[in-house]
């Protein structure tokens, strides 16, 4: 008999499987289910990129692209982040096209962290970050971000966590689950306490495009000193509607890039051919497509927020991406009971806090990418929920 | 408030404080630009969106191409008003192209129809030529799908 656990890596084993899973396997089971919990745009992908992409298949565009990405797509990236954020890059080295925003994290962190190496990881965030330096040997080390500080890495926290093995801060900002942006002042503070270490940053900015209020997004590359110290991970899923498309990119350092399109070049080969033509229309064309999609997102982001405080889950404002994290401690539930309980009496099914990290227990994380009507439904269920407790 | 329009051509039965929080303004701004709106006749009316193939009322509707002559002192609009001021007509616009007035006539059945074009559109003096097509299936109206919802294809199991 074959022993597969002997087969198998003590690291990928060790790997806590995510309890969002089982929870929402139950979910799917049950009728009538009201869902708040996908992490994904409903809008379908505005139909100039699904042409573009039917065109290149007509077209016959069918063979693999250049490792790095088509060099079409590169130009179009740099155009685009020189245009919305005031980032300037060279297309030739400073860009790699992935598969979504998600390998270009992936291979950031195997291209940099070797055993033993701390990667700094403030959370509640998107889970992907510590099983990834888990794997390469590197050490995750958390930083708790809290609600008083509107979820906001703090200057202070940050160099409490500094040592000499630090290699790496993660900079998911607009923050999922929590909604939490990062405003030029803020970042300013973060960029002193860096400037005259040797650590990198990856800035992961899939939400930048979903930042609400008059300022727009600020990407901390942007602030003076730290473009040759920072990563850039965006993609087109969040913005573009484009998440089954699979795309996304790294922005960087030369040198940096360089490394990480090795590790891409044996992994991936490269991202998907049609995806890529595509994401030329997206960049090409569809600003104003953003705006539309943002505005309808502002709009259910007031109703849902005031919704939930109205009953009492208190909830900090968020400022970006399309989650709300309200406390649930007026419940006096924990983050998975409350979600159970919730799934059971009134249908509705919404994501434990602390699936995002342990200091996001004693919230839920509730998106609100879905329509009005859809909210609105889910909110009387959840006001029913709650005065059954 | 163009927003606001947007979110009435969606759903009117929103309530003036539903509509606030969306919009970031008070209950009381909405309602006094609803009420400017309706003032202005930028709002015409409110109406549901019904399915009557769900009902038992008896009720077929066809699209009417009309060719018409105007003629001095008697252009489109008096023509078309002669046609809108029917019961029966639903809709009643001007069009570019092949033909001149497009109409929509409902009536209790195909007869019905068919009556109310022999009877009191064609021997219009003005009309010149009627196309009728009656309507077989409503899949969407107004915005509103009529035929099956689509499902939430999205996997709610991936954060």
């Amino acid at each position: 008999m074959i022993d597969y656990s002997s087969l198998l890596s003590q690291k990928v084993i060790n790997i806590k499987p995510s309890g969002i899973r089982r929870f929402f396997d139950i979910a799917n089971e049950m009728d009538n289910v009201i869902s708040l919990g996908v992490g994904e745009p409903d809008f379908r992908t505005p139909w100039a990129i699904r042409h573009a992409g039917i065109v290149s298949l007509e077209k016959g565009h069918t063979w693999y692209t250049a490792n790095a990405g088509l060099a079409e797509l590169r130009t179009e990236i740099t155009k685009y982040l020189e245009r919305r954020f005031h980032l300037s890059y060279h297309s030739k080295d400073e860009i790699l096209v992935t598969v979504g925003g998600s390998e270009a994290i992936d291979i950031l962190i195997r291209a940099c962290v070797e055993p033993g190496d701390e990667v700094l990881i403030p959370e509640p965030s998107f889970v992907c970050y510590s099983p990834i330096t888990t794997l390469t040997g590197g050490v995750p080390v958390p930083i708790e971000t809290k609600a008083e500080d509107g979820f906001r890495l703090t200057a202070q926290a940050l160099k409490e966590k500094i040592t000499p093995r630090t290699k790496l801060l993660i900079f998911p900002f607009p923050n999922n689950p929590t909604g939490a942006v990062m405003r030029r002042e803020h970042l300013e503070e973060i960029a002193k306490v860096l400037q005259d270490t040797n650590i990198l940053v990856l800035s992961d900015e899939i939400y930048a495009e979903l930042t609400y209020g008059s300022e727009p997004h600020v990407s901390i590359a942007s602030i003076p000193g730290m473009q040759e110290r920072t990563v850039v991970v965006n993609g087109f899923s969040k913005a573009y509607a484009m998440t089954g498309w699979r795309l996304g990119y790294a922005a960087g350092p030369a040198p940096i890039i360089k490394q990480m399109t090795k590790v891409h070049q044996f992994a991936i080969m490269c991202a998907p051919t049609t995806s890529q033509y595509a994401a030329v229309e997206a960049m090409r064309s569809c600003d104003e497509e953003i705006q539309k999609m943002k505005s309808e997102y502002d709009m259910r982001r007031h109703l849902i927020v005031d919704g939930l405080n109205r009953m009492g889950l208190t909830c900090f404002n968020p400022e970006g991406a399309f989650y709300v994290f309200p406390s649930i401690k007026i419940t006096g539930l924990s983050s998975e009971d409350f979600c159970q309980k919730l799934l059971y009496a009134q249908r509705v099914a919404v994501v434990p806090g602390n699936a995002f990290g342990d200091s996001g227990e004693g919230h839920v994380r509730i998106s609100y990418s879905y329509s009005i009507d859809h909210i609105m439904e889910s909110l009387k269920r959840i006001e029913a929920f709650l005065k059954t407790l | 408030m163009d927003n606001l329009l947007n979110l009435l051509d969606k759903n009117c039965r929103m309530k003036d404080e539903q509509l606030a929080v969306l919009l970031g303004v008070s209950a009381d701004e909405v309602a006094q630009a609803i009420a400017a709106y309706e003032n202005k006749g930028v709002i015409r009316g409110y109406k549901a969106v019904i399915d009557w193939d769900k009902t038992d009322r008896e009720y077929v509707i066809a699209r009417i191409e009309i060719r018409v002559i105007p003629m001095r002192d008697h252009g489109f609009d008096e023509i078309a008003r002669t046609i809108y001021s029917f019961d029966e007509v639903e809709t009643c616009y001007l069009m570019s192209g092949g033909y001149d007035l497009a109409v929509t006539v409902a009536g209790k059945s195909f007869k019905d129809v068919a009556l109310f074009v022999s009877q009191k559109l064609a021997p219009i003096d003005a009309v010149q030529s009627t196309s009728t097509h009656f309507v077989l299936k409503k899949y969407k109206e107004r915005g509103i799908l009529l035929a099956d919802k689509e499902k939430d294809m999205r996997e709610v199991s991936l954060l």
